[in-house]
């Protein structure tokens, strides 16, 4: 950090992305940082919690046992949640929005596990704001057509299309930059209070992180989703 | 003009300050989403789950300007884009 934060004499602050590993492709040096490193351990978590609940689900019981218990909980959520918005939408798109559920949920609430979120990272925010952008106007393109699609770009009058492409292109952008934001801030306060305070930061930080990574973290996760279905369930509509 | 590296470190602090002010607006927004959802529970607390729910994602959207300042003292003073 050069200089330390703000003059203050504490050098241990630390929250930026580090590099781990660095290598050559096509000429450019690339890095393996520390948000692969996290978001390869939240995967390998939720790749063993599934083949452990496919191998469950595989001998259900009628009489469910408390793991099967736990799965059917957190499927009928998950699908109570996207039914409750998408309508009749729902069953093409709940697997995904089920995955983008349990993926930003783990990776936000990972800073409890002494991991840098990988949401935190804009890299990885970006790509899921990406991805939501690409499904929205394939889906409108399916549902609405050519014809709706332009009908829908220059809403009152043709002159104002400009301004509706960019309201287009900002829905990724804000997507984004709303959950890498949010879980950035925690990061540098709980840097913050770790560094600074180091040395009366003994049990009291736990509240904050009840705050900072699981209640915002949580949050944030419903709220990427929430606009994700209203996004796709705008899209598929036709009037 | 010449300037001074540090001359450039404090006129990024300034701005990174300035910047954060755009915490008032959601300040003020989440505050007034707050408050009618109290009064929407009063009035129908057999809707509290929902109004609870509602209000939270009113909230965390309305946020987004203040994290874009927020966004912006970040830069301002972690990447330092203004240093030579």
């Amino acid at each position: 950090m050069g200089r330390g934060i703000l003059l203050s004499g504490a050098a241990d602050i630390d929250f930026m992305v580090h590099g781990v590993f660095s290598y050559e492709l096509f000429g450019q040096t690339l890095w393996i940082t520390t948000t692969h490193v996290c978001l390869l351990i939240v995967m390998l978590v939720i790749m063993g919690f599934c083949i452990a609940a496919g191998r469950c689900m595989k001998k259900a019981s009628e009489v469910p046992g408390v793991f099967q218990n736990i799965v059917e909980l957190i499927v009928e959520m998950l699908d109570g949640m996207s039914g409750s918005v998408m309508g009749k939408y729902s069953v093409k798109f709940r697997n995904y929005i089920g995955t983008i559920f349990i993926f930003i949920f783990l990776s936000n609430i990972s800073g409890l596990f002494g991991l840098r979120p990988p949401t935190a990272d804009y890299g990885v925010t970006f790509a899921l704001g990406i991805i939501t952008f690409v499904l929205i106007h394939y889906n409108q393109f399916k549902y609405q057509k050519v014809r709706g699609v332009i009908q829908g770009l220059c809403d009152p009058w043709p002159i104002w299309a400009p301004i509706n492409i960019i309201g287009e292109l900002a829905v990724p952008i804000s997507l984004s930059l709303r959950l890498f934001a949010n879980v950035l801030s925690g990061v540098v306060m709980m840097a913050l209070i770790y560094g600074l305070l180091s040395k009366i930061a003994i049990i009291w930080p736990a509240a904050l992180h009840v705050y900072f990574d699981l209640f915002s973290g949580a949050i944030q996760t419903y709220v990427f989703c929430m606009l994700t279905m209203t996004y796709i369930t705008n899209a598929c509509t036709t009037e | 003009m010449e300037f001074n590296t540090n001359f450039i470190l404090g006129c990024s602090a300034i701005g990174a300050g300035l910047a954060v002010i755009a915490g008032i607006g959601p300040g003020i927004g989440q505050g007034i989403a707050a408050g009618h959802a109290a009064a929407a529970v009063g009035r129908n607390p057999g809707a509290k789950s929902d109004v609870t729910s509602t209000m939270l994602l009113g909230q965390a959207v309305a946020e987004t300007t203040g994290l874009y300042g927020l966004l912006i003292a970040m830069l301002l003073l972690f990447v330092k884009p203004l240093m030579p």
